[in-house]
């Protein structure tokens, strides 16, 4: 009997705001340890939290774009438990009244679009980070540990979806997407190797075409989208091995094991916690005026989906639109490459070939680079006037992106400008077919690849700036 | 100038050093004196900052000889309860746990208080973590109450009260979550003003309970207490919960007397369960409000015999979050595990008193999963029961009056042994906590063998203006003059 996953996904977000959730520390990575804390994140006596309006806003305004319905009365809970990189020993977060309910997350998977629900997007505040010092690096046998507030504090946005995902694939599609649309928003730099975006999954199986839910499982500690395709891929195959082998799931939480590649079970006691949820009686419940939301709505900007559509309206194929889509800075260069004149198709090729891979080597990105939309379109102009090969446009494009001027100033510099003179190109093809007269009679005799030997020789009288096309048209005119 | 400025009001001591016959130094001089001679006996202080306290009098000074006003605090010696965060200034809240802690920072109101030119002298006694009614609770030994050393000083600001009343400091601040101002504030026979919640910042008060905590002033006069009401209140961007309208104006109507006041006499509370002397003082003084024109009638308030039971649901569960920070990772005392868990366990096991386990318990138990509706989600109905009950009876009167506490100071150590008769202690004052209004202490007599008896005075969310005034009013017609054994003996 074959066996479906069904999967749910929680995402944690830190949000991109210059201070954090309830203090105004600088929220940043990287700062030396316990640098950017103050009272209140540190959880001294008399520190008092004060909400973050930004944070709030760009929870709302994923919700937005996701189609959510944005709670006008929200409130923030205390979630209780002890842990020594919690300062307070409870957590800000939301309970049963969080920012936006519902919503949906459209998803391309395998035989067509998924509609992924949303259960709930929340606004909760990030713990410092525990280091655990000793022989094995475990927590249990740790000797010592270090503790860094800098990331406390830090808002932490979390997207729970409904058991909605078939697959691991279409998890990580998912997951994919969802950054996507936070990256088009700009509410997070969702960094995953920062940790600036991680994944716990629901994860339960079941016989195929099923319409019940199995016992599910919960997996925590996936920090990237493969580690949480792996993970589920594992923990289904595990199930699914179980119920196969007349066996039952236990409902549990597993924690992924990168290196391993495994998911192991958690301490069962240390699981099942009772966070004893009450409203956080330090803070007044959020109330969103509806202008503050109308606001926020005209400013949604086109999300991924809307943007792969219109790419894919103007005859990019469907990769190239993806890419285009989300990659950082793609999207608004190729609009405004095609503004100045460039052709979709061509200007998306460039980017996503010669582009990407000259920034790769220079080691920079493209909003570090000096390639406009308008270098796009006078590139475009040169090639289509056949002032430039197709090769030496990508020669082009490395020296604009390397800093050396507009197109017509990097190919000028470099010498690059085909010979468009008609006469000074039919002179050049006499000269040639003059010094070779033994070929051009073969060649009249039918010997055609002779072409090519020809060709090769106007090329080197005109130091390779001939368009090779127009030169053996011209050869096969003067021979014929 | 003739007396002690130690015995000096607020207001007495600001005009003396405007006129020059008083320096802010030799103010603090003599209110030093004072705790020299008392503190053996009292204990009102934890800590007594002495540079800093000179270093503000010199400043006064130095302002007043400029010939500047630097406003009516200006070389005021004030004590503050020692669970308010006082930069640089070891801050215990009464706690073990919290000893030698220095915070980085100071509280918004002693921000505020140090702006105003304020004289701080010291940190004040009280239960730990603010959870009592006797200042018994003080891990550093309890506070006595200086009108009888035998007895308490109620709590669980008893340090400042204590303070206040003796003279080792003119004015002071307490906290105030069920009554912690006010009840001291009557035992001690002097004035006690829980504001308004949200009028004062809470930013650097060590929690007890969030949604009931208040600061506020308690002083030898209803105008003094006035006066550091003016200068602690108003809104705060350090603290969520602080108003952010204009803080009510009470100065102009402080001294409109009560003719034509509507006073609302609780039912359920100015009746049986208080002492006789106590409801005999409280008597007299309705009867000089009607006869000086106030209008005086009972009204009830079905739902208060249940606020008591939301109170002790409410605030042991907020308190059960709000202590959780006290682990020993980040500061305090730390006590030895062999993990992080059991150095956190060891730490609080030790570190805190019995009625703080005690609170934290019940407040953990009130809180957990298959347990919250019926306990701390029914107290939070009560709750609103009891703020609508209020709301109604101030649709009918201006002010609503009881006494402070049904009983006088009681012995140290009476109680100790009876978690509940405590509790008691503090049935009249906990309901303005639950509704948020302001309420205030004065006293209006005392008792047979000479312990003073307090006046409650209670009016709603914003009501500081009629509040005040009302209370002005009984001071005069109560004419309480008389002042503790401890304070007028200098030869003791």
């Amino acid at each position: 009997m074959g066996y479906e996953a069904v999967i749910g996904v929680e995402t944690h977000v830190e949000l991109a705001t210059r201070s954090k959730m309830f203090c105004g520390c600088p929220n940043g990575f990287g700062a030396e340890p316990n640098s950017s804390i103050c009272p209140v994140c540190l959880g001294l006596p008399g520190a008092l939290p004060v909400p973050n309006a930004r944070a709030i806003e760009a929870t709302v305004s994923l919700g937005l774009a996701l189609g959510a319905e944005v709670a006008p009365h929200s409130v923030f809970h205390r979630k209780n438990y002890f842990y020594a990189d919690l300062p307070k020993n409870y957590q800000i977060s939301q309970f049963d009244l969080p920012l936006c309910r519902g919503g949906h997350l459209d998803v391309e998977a395998e035989g067509g679009t998924r509609r992924v629900g949303l259960t709930r997007i929340h606004l909760e505040e990030d713990t410092g980070k525990s280091t655990h010092l000793g022989a094995s690096g475990r927590i249990r046998a740790a000797e010592a540990v270090l503790l860094d507030f800098n990331r406390s504090g830090v808002p932490l946005m979390e997207v729970v979806s409904e058991p909605d995902l078939r697959s691991p694939e279409e998890a990580r599609a998912f997951a994919a997407e969802l950054r996507a649309v936070i990256l088009a928003l700009g509410i997070s730099e969702a960094r995953l190797e920062e940790g600036q975006m991680r994944f716990d999954a629901n994860v339960s199986v079941r016989p195929e075409g099923g319409s019940g839910l199995g016992t599910k499982v919960e997996i925590k500690n996936m920090n990237s989208l493969r580690s949480l395709q792996r993970a589920l891929a594992f923990e289904a195959e595990r199930q699914t091995g179980l119920l196969s082998a007349g066996g039952e799931v236990e409902q549990e939480t597993r924690h992924w094991d990168e290196a391993a590649g495994c998911t192991r079970a958690g301490r069962s006691k240390e699981e099942s916690s009772d966070y004893r949820y009450f409203p956080e009686p330090d803070l007044v419940p959020v109330a969103l005026e509806a202008a503050l939301l109308d606001r926020l709505r005209e400013a949604l900007p086109e999300l991924p989906a809307q943007r792969r559509a219109r790419y894919a309206a103007l005859g990019l194929d469907a990769g190239a639109a993806r890419l285009v889509a989300e990659g950082d800075g793609y999207g608004p260069l190729l609009d405004a490459a095609v503004a100045a004149g460039a052709d979709p198709r061509q200007g998306a090729n460039w980017l996503t070939g010669e582009v990407t891979a000259h920034l790769r080597r220079l080691g920079i990105t493209l909003a570090d680079a000096p390639l406009t939309g308008a270098h796009l379109g006078e590139l475009h102009g040169l090639v289509a006037a056949g002032r430039l090969s197709a090769t030496a446009a990508k020669e082009v494009l490395a020296g604009v992106l390397e800093g050396e001027g507009t197109p017509a100033e990097v190919a000028a510099r470099r010498d690059l400008i085909q010979i468009s003179d008609e006469t000074v190109l039919e002179a050049a093809v006499a000269e040639v077919l003059a010094a070779h007269p033994a070929e051009v009679e073969r060649l009249r005799a039918g010997e055609q690849r002779l072409i090519g030997f020809l060709v090769g020789k106007v090329m080197q009288v005109t130091g390779g700036k001939a368009d090779p096309r127009r030169v053996s048209e011209a050869v096969r005119r003067a021979a014929g | 100038m003739s007396g002690d400025p130690a015995d000096l009001t607020i207001a007495e001591a600001a005009a003396a050093l405007r006129s020059g016959a008083l320096s802010a130094a030799d103010l603090l001089a003599a209110v030093r004196r004072r705790a020299g001679a008392t503190e053996a006996q009292l204990h009102a202080y934890l800590t007594l900052d002495v540079e800093g306290a000179e270093r503000a009098a010199e400043a006064a000074d130095a302002a007043l000889s400029r010939g500047e006003d630097p406003g009516p605090l200006a070389g005021i010696p004030l004590a503050i309860k020692d669970n308010m965060c006082t930069r640089g200034i070891e801050t215990t809240s009464g706690s073990r746990l919290l000893a030698g802690y220095r915070p980085p920072y100071d509280a918004t109101v002693v921000g505020r208080l140090r702006a105003a030119g304020a004289v701080i002298v010291g940190k004040t006694n009280l239960d730990e973590f603010a959870m009592g009614s006797s200042t018994e609770n003080s891990a550093y030994g309890p506070t006595r109450n200086p009108w009888d050393p035998d007895r308490v000083p109620g709590g669980s600001s008893g340090g400042s009260a204590a303070a206040v009343a003796v003279g080792s400091a003119l004015g002071a601040l307490g906290s105030d979550t069920g009554g912690s101002i006010r009840q001291p504030a009557a035992l001690c026979g002097i004035v006690g003003l829980k504001p308004t919640y949200g009028l004062v910042s809470r930013y650097g008060l060590v929690a007890f309970a969030s949604s009931l905590d208040q600061i506020g002033p308690f002083a030898r006069t209803v105008e003094d207490a006035a006066t550091l009401f003016e200068a602690i209140c108003g809104h705060d961007p350090s603290d969520a919960t602080s108003y952010r309208g204009v803080p009510p104006v009470v100065r102009p109507t402080l001294e409109a007397g009560p003719e034509g006041l509507r006073v609302g006499v609780i039912a359920e509370l100015a009746g049986e369960g208080n002492e006789p002397a106590v409801l005999a003082a409280f008597g007299r003084t309705l009867e000089a409000l009607e006869v000086a024109g106030a209008e005086v009638r009972e009204v009830s308030l079905p739902s208060i015999p249940y606020a008591l039971d939301a109170y002790y649901l409410i605030a042991p569960a907020e308190c059960s979050a709000n202590l959780a920070r006290f682990d020993g990772v980040r500061y305090g005392r730390r006590l030895p595990g062999d993990t992080v868990e059991q150095m956190m366990a060891a730490t609080r096991r030790d570190g805190f008193g019995p009625e703080v386990t005690r609170r934290i318990l019940l407040g953990t138990y009130a809180l957990s999963a298959g347990y919250y509706e019926a306990f701390y989600g029914r107290a939070q109905q009560v709750r609103t029961l009891v703020i609508e009950d209020f709301a109604r009876a101030y649709g009918r009167v201006d002010v609503l009056v009881c006494p402070t506490s049904p009983t006088t100071a009681f012995a140290i150590g009476e109680r100790t042994e009876d978690p509940l008769a405590m509790y008691l202690a503090d049935v009249c004052t906990i309901p303005s906590n639950l509704v948020g209004g302001p309420g205030i202490s004065l006293p209006v007599g005392r008792d047979g063998v000479g312990l003073p008896i307090g006046f409650q005075v209670l009016a709603p969310p914003l009501g500081e203006a009629v509040l005040l005034r009302a209370a002005r009013a009984v001071e005069v017609l109560a004419g309480f003059a008389a002042r503790p054994a401890l304070a007028t003996s200098e030869a003791r």
